[in-house]
């Protein structure tokens, strides 16, 4: 597909979340929890409230469509801030810092006093109804020449249990939310400037990791399309396929609106009609249950509720997530019927009861009441109207699916979403605090670093650039550790061991460096070293584990051992000569069950195999 | 550092010799807002003096204050107006911590009228700092024959997760009620499920913060409210509506004071309220002071000024009968507030002392109960 000439145009907004000791606007830690461990609950309602300049925002004004009551679980990592029941402490200096660290990364100009706002977000996932944002820094430069307008220092939201129930742990965690100009023009270009940005981003040594510690939003529009923005792409190998999809989806709106129009549609119904009568004996369960079910007939319309629009998405779909604003589950209409229940009579019934023609297609939501039907007919009427106008493809804040296909969330937020936070100070960067910002060595260059100095393969280093042990790596160097002995540990052994199911994350860095440390001075054998692992993981400690694993023997003792099975096997060694080493490695290296270096047994061995198979000269 | 707003919304401060005039924008014209009234509701009068119910952002200062009127609520809380149908009277609007004994008067007076004019019930928005204090100045400056409900919030109006619009809707359904007296209606818990409903006299704010900062002490709330339903349930204790006629007392003499004691205070510093007509102690435990003290104290009650002991524990009652320093604050002349709360028994001193010139008398009112500020018995389990 040729993107350019589609006018692709994409940016995107990264928010890494920080690995700093307390969170954003509270001293609690920074630490994520299992649902179960939750002390204590607590359930709010959120209205939408006016700016500062008198407006409503509108993606807002769309979230309260019902009243919904969301219910809060608290741990006992968490506290009152995160309950919004007491005022926000100051900017927490740590995340400051990292922020402005990535922002001198970058090239970029940090604002001379940083103004925390609050933009407001009702859909729960903050019990204030905000999150708290600050633009601390503006205009970097990507080495390709792509431009990164905005970094903000934000907290994280809660994280949704399920439907309108939300976890405090993750409330508060400081975000950096990097925002580059739409500069962008293929979907390949886009993941590209994604991963750069998250390499940079973890450089800092400071960010958190793991799924979903980082986020992408992708914005994108072609030409003929609107800026739509896709919230929350996790895994970063699905970016591409998310942009692509999403031009997909404008496309097919556009060439759906030229249809219509020239089959002549139009939505000239301002409201639902009640049929609940016509379903009183259906099988469709969820037709039956509901208290009122509204229909309305589309003209013309037929056949494209139905189309495709990108994979496992079609218009109807769209129509159904505006629907669901309104809190029903969903729509059904006639491209899709019958099914669901709902029989070829009742669709017949149902057409001739609506005097929708062929061309037509009728769409019936199941509500909880009137209120609740009409509201979502609404929608639907919105939704349909702007299928076939000027503008078919909506500016829309939209959610990420699984497979890279997207729904449909709110409209995108306006200016008037933005309040002064006036419970925080306002806090100065000055220039000195800006000088002292000391900018870490990148990644990438980090790796390059370890190939030339440590002999170690790029591919290898970059990996380890990449990895979480790298601080570890660092430092078990700098205790005088071989650097391959460690990168292999970290890479390879424990890469294998958590595979197998052992818990890696219980093997704590100190008793990586202790095992490294016993290899390197001869107390174990490297080939030990997984076993000893496998112990801690279980539960031993490095002392136990050593000498459970890895009894010390010396080498005075390592020699009578070798000796010892050498004479028993006198005949084979005769026989095989130097060709008995590789069996016999296997026999010594089972008696003393890895405890010593292969090396040296191998060492040893040929020694003696030499001494009792060479021609003793006179 | 000047305060620029930019196009994504986001404030960011600059020197303002950075800055360069262009030009101004033309001033934004108020919204007028137009109430639509449901007139067969019940009629209600809402008394507006300031506070978090009605505050938003001072562009001045950066931070919140008090500029609501009563009207801008109903606009806020569009709720309310399935409940009654409204009269607004601005008297104050000021962060409640600015109180005074004047405006206490003032607010009274402006109550009284709109009883007698015909409020079938009266609510009156308010800081929360002070809340409690205004309450109880209204429970003895009126005898009511209908709810006068004192509601605020704890959480600004600013924010979509404030707590004002379910305290203000269940303050509505409370002033509707059948309820006689009055009371603070907040949040009961810190979930948007329940309002409790409580005495004026026996109300106190136990939190910096939380939203359900307020707490009966030593008695149960009068009712509650749930929420969203705003059902309203009263205890048998409350009093109910039509149960006393209208009157209005709004002398205060403002010249009393109230002091915590603290170990090691000094006796000069009592010296501070020679002249005062009351002084209100809140004493340790069952109501003490050092002994170093009682000599200025009786100084004092001796010079005039009626003293009353309270006890800063909160809970229980004083009695000066146990113990020789008690003994000694009674014989210097003290006399004991039962379990009064400090801040009440000051706000009925102030009351008492404009009404009642003898001073015997005054003492005796002090002790007896006469708007629920009084228990003749601590029930067990509060």
């Amino acid at each position: 597909m040729d993107y350019k000439a589609l006018g692709l145009v994409a940016g995107i907004e990264i928010h890494q979340q920080l690995d700093t000791k307390e969170k954003l606007f509270c001293h609690c830690p920074t630490t994520l929890r299992e649902i179960a461990e939750h002390n204590g609950e607590f359930t709010r309602y959120l209205r939408a409230t006016v700016s500062e300049m008198g407006e409503i925002d509108r993606a807002a004004k769309e979230e309260m469509k019902h009243d919904r009551m969301f219910r809060y679980y608290a741990y006992d990592t968490t506290c009152l801030v995160e309950n919004d029941e007491e005022p926000p402490a100051p900017v927490n200096n740590e995340a400051l810092s990292v922020c402005l660290t990535i922002a001198k990364m970058f090239g970029m100009t940090p604002v001379p006093q940083v103004h925390m706002m609050r933009k407001l977000v009702i859909d729960g996932s903050n019990t204030s109804g905000f999150q708290r944002t600050g633009l601390i820094a503006f205009n970097g430069a990507l080495p390709d020449g792509g431009l990164i307008e905005t970094i903000c220092l934000e907290e994280e939201a809660a994280q949704r249990v399920k439907d309108e129930v939300f976890s405090l742990d993750r409330l508060g965690i400081p975000l950096v939310e990097i925002t580059t100009a739409p500069c962008m023009h293929t979907p390949e270009e886009v993941q590209k400037v994604a991963e750069y940005i998250g390499m940079v981003l973890r450089s800092t040594g400071k960010v958190k990791r793991g799924l979903g510690t980082i986020r992408q939003d992708v914005n994108i529009s072609i030409a003929a399309g609107a800026r739509v923005e896709i919230k929350g792409v996790q895994e970063l190998d699905l970016i591409a396929e998310v942009v692509r999809r999403e031009v997909q989806r404008q496309q097919s709106l556009l060439s759906i609106r030229d249809e219509l129009r020239k089959r002549g549609a139009g939505v000239d119904a301002t409201a639902g009609t009640d049929v609940t009568a016509l379903f009183k004996e259906t099988k469709s369960a969820v037709l039956k249950k509901a208290k009122k079910v509204h229909a309305i007939v589309l003209k013309g319309f037929a056949g494209f509720v139905g189309t495709e629009i990108q994979p496992e998405r079609r218009l109807g779909s769209e129509m159904s997530d505006y629907a669901k604003k309104c809190g029903v589950g969903g729509i059904f209409h006639t491209d899709e019927l019958p099914a669901y229940g709902v029989t070829a009579e009742e669709v017949a019934h149902l057409r001739m009861h609506m005097h929708a023609g062929e061309q037509d297609c009728v769409i019936l939501v199941a509500g909880s009441g009137d209120k609740q039907a009409s509201c979502a007919i609404g929608q639907v009427i919105t939704r349909a109207k702007l299928a076939l106008s000027d503008k078919p493809v909506p500016e829309e804040t939209r959610k990420m699916l699984e497979s890279g296909s997207t729904a449909y969330m709110r409209p995108l937020p306006g200016a008037a979403r933005m309040y002064p936070e006036t419970d925080v100070l306002p806090v100065f960067i000055d220039d000195d605090r800006w000088e002292a910002v000391a900018i870490p060595e990148l990644l990438t260059a980090k790796a390059e670093r370890f190939v030339a100095a440590y002999d170690i393969e790029k591919n290898y280093a970059l990996q380890l650039a990449a990895s979480e042990k790298l601080p570890l790596f660092e430092r078990a160097v700098k205790e005088g550790i071989k650097p391959k002995l460690a990168a292999f540990t970290i890479l390879s052994t424990a890469t294998e061991l958590r595979r197998d199911g052992v818990d890696i994350r219980k093997i704590p860095d100190q008793a990586y460096l202790d095992t490294w440390h016993a290899v390197g001075n001869g107390k174990a054998a490297r080939e030990a070293i997984p076993e000893i692992f496998r112990s801690i993981a279980e539960g031993s400690t490095f002392a136990d584990a050593l000498s459970k694993l890895a009894p010390a023997v010396t080498r005075e003792e390592l020699e009578k051992i070798v000796k010892k099975i050498i004479a028993g096997r006198a005949e084979f060694v005769a026989q095989k000569g130097k060709a008995a080493l590789g069996p016999l490695m296997g026999v010594v290296m089972a008696e003393v069950r890895g405890s010593v270096d292969g090396k040296v047994v191998s060492e040893i061995l040929k020694k003696e195999i030499e001494a009792i198979t060479s021609p003793k000269k006179p | 550092m000047a305060v620029v707003k930019l196009g994504s919304g986001y404030n960011i401060g600059v020197p303002p010799e950075a800055c360069t005039f262009m030009e101004r924008p033309a001033q934004a014209e108020a919204k007028p807002y137009e109430v639509q009234q449901n007139s067969s509701l019940p009629n209600l009068s809402i008394v507006s003096t300031g506070g978090t119910i009605a505050s938003r952002i001072d562009y001045r200062t950066g931070s919140v204050t008090s500029q609501f009127n009563a009207s801008d609520i109903l606009t806020a809380i569009p709720e309310l107006k399935e409940i009654a149908n409204y009269r607004t009277i601005p008297i104050a609007t000021i962060l409640s911590e600015n109180m005074t004994p004047a405006i206490w008067q003032d607010l009274a007076r402006a109550v009284f009228a709109e009883i007698k004019g015909g409020a079938k019930g009266i609510i009156v928005t308010h800081g929360t700092d002070t809340m409690a204090y205004s309450a109880a100045a209204l429970s003895f400056m009126i005898d009511t024959p209908v709810p006068i409900i004192f509601v605020g919030s704890q959480r600004s109006a600013d924010r979509p997760s404030s707590d004002n619009a379910m305290n203000a809707a269940c303050a509505a359904a409370a002033a509707t009620s059948d309820l006689g007296e009055v009371a603070v209606v907040m949040h009961a818990t810190t979930n948007d499920d329940t309002c409790a409903i409580h005495r004026g006299t026996r109300v106190r704010k136990m939190h910096t913060s939380r939203r359900d900062a307020f707490r009966s002490l030593g008695v149960l709330p009068v009712g509650e409210v749930e929420y969203p339903s705003r059902k309203v349930t009263l205890t048998d204790g409350a009093v109910r509506r039509g149960s006393r006629a209208l009157a209005l007392h709004d002398a205060l003499d403002p010249h009393c004071a109230l002091v915590q004691f603290y170990p090691g205070m000094s006796p000069e510093l009592l010296k501070a309220y020679e002249g005062y007509h009351g002084l209100v102690i809140a004493g340790t435990g069952l109501g003490h002071t050092s002994t170093a003290l009682i000599p200025q104290l009786r100084h004092l009650a001796d010079s005039g000024t009626l003293i009353v002991m309270t006890s800063q524990c909160m809970h229980g009652r004083v009695c000066d009968r146990v113990y020789d320093t008690g003994r000694d604050l009674l014989d210097a002349g003290v006399i004991e507030g039962g379990d009064m709360l400090p801040e009440v028994a000051l706000v009925k001193l102030m009351w008492v002392l404009a009404n009642e010139k003898d001073t015997k008398e005054a003492a005796a009112m002090m002790q007896d109960d006469l708007k629920g500020e009084c228990n003749r018995r601590s029930a067990h389990g509060l």
